[in-house]
């Protein structure tokens, strides 16, 4: 059983010394992911995912707890680890001055793969990625989305068990964003490659086959997208106000209300009953001359939750 | 240790790539010594020669007028102003109108003929260069001189000098007793120039390796690095190699631009030379290293390494004698690797000596070198933090 866990995490704190003092970038996460599977890893901006992921790999010096991957503690088999782990970092971190070829043999050669070997895999990756036509132009002229693709690459020409991306798509355009979902699906359904992604985009988290709520250095929730979807309690009417403001200010005070979230110029409002609280919630509004457009209850999606789930933990802390 | 030997491969490999691929930092970072050796040693050599000159000629007789005749068209002193006695020679260099000074007593053809003739010859001391090489050309102008009169001399006095003159420069009819004013003691422009190629090869070769890693941490690029199997001892390796190519070739330009170029003689074994200054070169590597160990940014590893650089001028015997400084001076300045390599620069590229004479300071630096690559190598993050 133990053996299907690949990554995994207990009560892992990493502190950077501030002069403001000590910080907790991550505050006692324990985390499970399972061979085979794409575990999201999401939260907000400095919720702490780049820091846990680094620790996790050994980049990182931890503050206390343990952190393993495929059974190689991070800090004392840190080299074990790099033998079998490929990584994308956040920020493009290849040598710009390198050409697309250049920079992927390098993977190759420090990682000791062999000539045969070599000469199949980088090609089949360069196609797969895209890149065949730019293997000589230099890192830093590709596009942002070629670039990713490029870190994807040289991450997986020694053939690791397990990725780790942090942000792949960061400043990634739709269309190129949903290329690369569609490689790892694909290296996941070819070779049982366990992707670990940290991510703020929710679509993405719906691509996982589990995730990870962080904030604040903690994880606030995790399981299967339905699970922590399931988590917030209540169902959802989405409505667009006239009086934006005035009628926010409004249904919060309901009756039945348990939150309510802005979504562009739409109100998304959780209840505990919907056709009864969607009756008053209309009255009320009408009452103070506010007329709403498209009323309707809706099914929550990840944002939701995230949102919901992310306010829960700051009102409790 | 094949391992090893693999991953260093491809280490180095995309060291040198990125190297060949920078032109211009490459070849800022061999013109940079060039330049400044060669604005150094220019500016040098325009105070050597054409040195405004105050004479007090005392004798105005045929010998006092043929040894000022002999100092002016060496080219090293332009006798632009007469005086009548050696305050005045003070007072005009004083002024600044001059800066060396020539005082010839009164009658100096009689005293060349005893063969005690005396001229004094007074220079500007707070000007070291002036000094400096108004010292040698007027040393060297009256010797030749004393030689010339010796020769006279001996050949008037016929058989007693074949049978006394075993002790030739006790005979010497003209000394010139040299003052030299505020500022008593300064090497010779030979002995600065190698030395100065020194210092400047040292600059570089820490300058290389310390901004070459801080740029990857600067450039975020150290983390991809980090993330490979290599070792911590592979990155310093890697990083090293190259820039031992780039600062051998920049000495080996500096040496023979010395030597070509400014006329400073090479008396020693090139290829002694050659190892020796090998050594020198990585130690200043490795010393670029373990700055980079506690530099974050480029701007900081500057800093440190400009520090370095004014110890250097101070504390290693390039300038100031390392004798009289305290004891803990001393030990500052033997933390800097040109401490060493200025004695062996001088005793093989000016002196011509060999190993025998030197082998303390050779070893010294060897110790140097290997203390600093191991402290490095123990230092050397394979974190990011
Ligand atoms: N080296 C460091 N020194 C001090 N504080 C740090 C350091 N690195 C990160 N932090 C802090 O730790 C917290 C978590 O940062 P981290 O980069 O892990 O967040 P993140 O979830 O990856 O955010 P983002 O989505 O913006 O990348 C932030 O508050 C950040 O300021
Ligand atoms: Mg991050």
């Amino acid at each position: 059983m133990t053996e299907r866990i690949v990554i995994c995490t207990q009560e892992l704190v990493k502190q950077f010394n501030t002069r403001g003092g000590t910080v907790a970038a991550v505050d006692g996460i324990d985390l499970q992911v399972r061979r085979g599977e794409t575990f999201g890893l999401i939260g907000p901006d400095g919720a702490g995912k780049t820091t846990a992921t680094r620790v996790i790999l050994g980049l990182l010096r931890r503050t206390d707890g343990r952190s393993s991957i495929l059974g190689h503690d991070s800090m004392d088999d840190t080299y074990a680890i790099r033998a079998c782990v490929g990584y994308v970092a956040q920020q493009f971190a290849l040598p710009g001055d390198m050409t697309v070829m250049e920079n992927i043999r390098f993977f190759a050669n420090v990682h000791r793969v062999g000539r045969k070997e070599r000469r199949q895999r980088i090609p089949k990756l360069l196609e797969f990625a895209g890149l065949d036509g730019f293997t000589s132009r230099p890192a830093r002229l590709l596009s942002g989305g070629m670039k990713k693709k490029l870190a994807l690459a040289c991450s997986l020409v020694h053939q690791p068990q397990v990725v780790m991306l942090d942000e792949p798509t960061l400043g990634v355009d739709p269309v190129s964003r949903r290329e690369f979902w569609n490689l790892l699906g694909i290296l996941r359904a070819e070779r049982e490659l366990t992707i670990f992604v940290c991510t703020p985009y929710m679509d993405e988290a719906e691509r996982c086959n589990r995730v990870g709520l962080m904030y604040r250095g903690k994880l606030i929730a995790h399981g299967t997208p339905a699970e922590v979807k399931g988590l917030v309690p209540g169902r959802l009417i989405e409505f667009t106000p006239s009086d934006f403001d005035r009628a926010m200010a409004l249904v919060t005070g309901l009756e039945g209300v348990l939150e309510v979230q802005t979504y562009g110029l739409m109100l998304h409002v959780f209840v505990d009953e919907t056709a009864t609280r969607q009756q008053e919630i209309q009255c009320a509004l009408s009452a103070q001359g506010i007329t709403c457009k498209g009323m309707g209850e809706i099914e929550p999606g990840m944002e939701e939750a995230f949102i919901g789930l992310v306010r829960r933990a700051r009102d409790s802390q | 240790m094949l391992e090893s030997l693999r991953r260093l491969g491809a280490l180095i490999q995309r060291e040198m790539i990125q190297l060949l691929r920078d032109r211009t930092t490459l070849g800022i970072a061999l013109a940079i010594p060039f330049v400044e050796l060669f604005l150094f040693a220019y500016a040098v050599d325009l105070t050597v020669d054409h040195i405004p000159t105050a004479v007090a000629d005392l004798s105005l007789d045929d010998q006092s007028r043929a040894l000022i005749n002999a100092l002016e068209t060496a080219g090293y002193f332009d006798m632009d102003v007469y005086v009548a006695d050696e305050e005045q020679v003070i007072r005009a260099i004083d002024a600044g109108q001059v800066r060396a000074g020539v005082v010839i007593p009164p009658g100096f053809s009689a005293q060349v003929e005893r063969g005690n003739a005396q001229a004094l010859i007074l220079l500007d001391g707070s000007d070291s260069f002036t000094v400096q090489s108004g010292y040698s050309a007027a040393s060297s102008i009256a010797q030749d001189r004393a030689m010339e009169l010796m020769v006279k001399n001996t050949g008037r006095a016929g058989s007693r000098a074949g049978s006394s003159g075993s002790n030739l420069s006790g005979n010497l009819p003209i000394s010139s007793p040299i003052r030299i004013l505020y500022n008593p003691t300064m090497d010779d422009l030979t002995f600065i120039v190698p030395a100065m190629a020194g210092i400047l090869l040292q600059l570089l070769a820490v300058n290389l390796t310390a901004l070459s890693v801080v740029r990857e941490r600067e450039l975020g690029t150290i983390e991809l690095l980090l993330i490979t199997p290599a070792r911590p001892m592979e990155l310093m390796v890697a990083k090293m190699v190259p820039n031992i190519l780039v600062t051998s070739l920049a000495m080996a330009n500096i040496v023979l631009f010395s030597v070509y170029w400014f006329g400073v003689p090479f008396q020693g074994d090139p290829w002694l030379f050659a190892w020796l200054s090998l050594l020198f070169l990585v130690s200043g590597l490795g010393l670029g290293l373990l700055i980079s160990t506690v530099a974050q940014t480029q701007k900081q590893a500057q800093q440190i390494s400009m520090l370095l650089m004014l110890l250097s001028l101070l504390l290693t015997g390039f300038i100031y004698p390392r004798a009289p400084m305290p004891p803990l001076v001393q030990a500052v300045g033997n933390l800097i690797p040109l401490t060493y390599y200025v004695r062996i620069v001088r005793g093989i590229f000016t002196k011509g000596i060999g190993l025998t004479y030197i082998w303390n300071d050779v070893l010294a630096l060897a110790t140097y070198g290997a203390v600093v690559m191991v402290i490095a190598a123990a230092t050397f993050k394979k974190r990011l933090d």
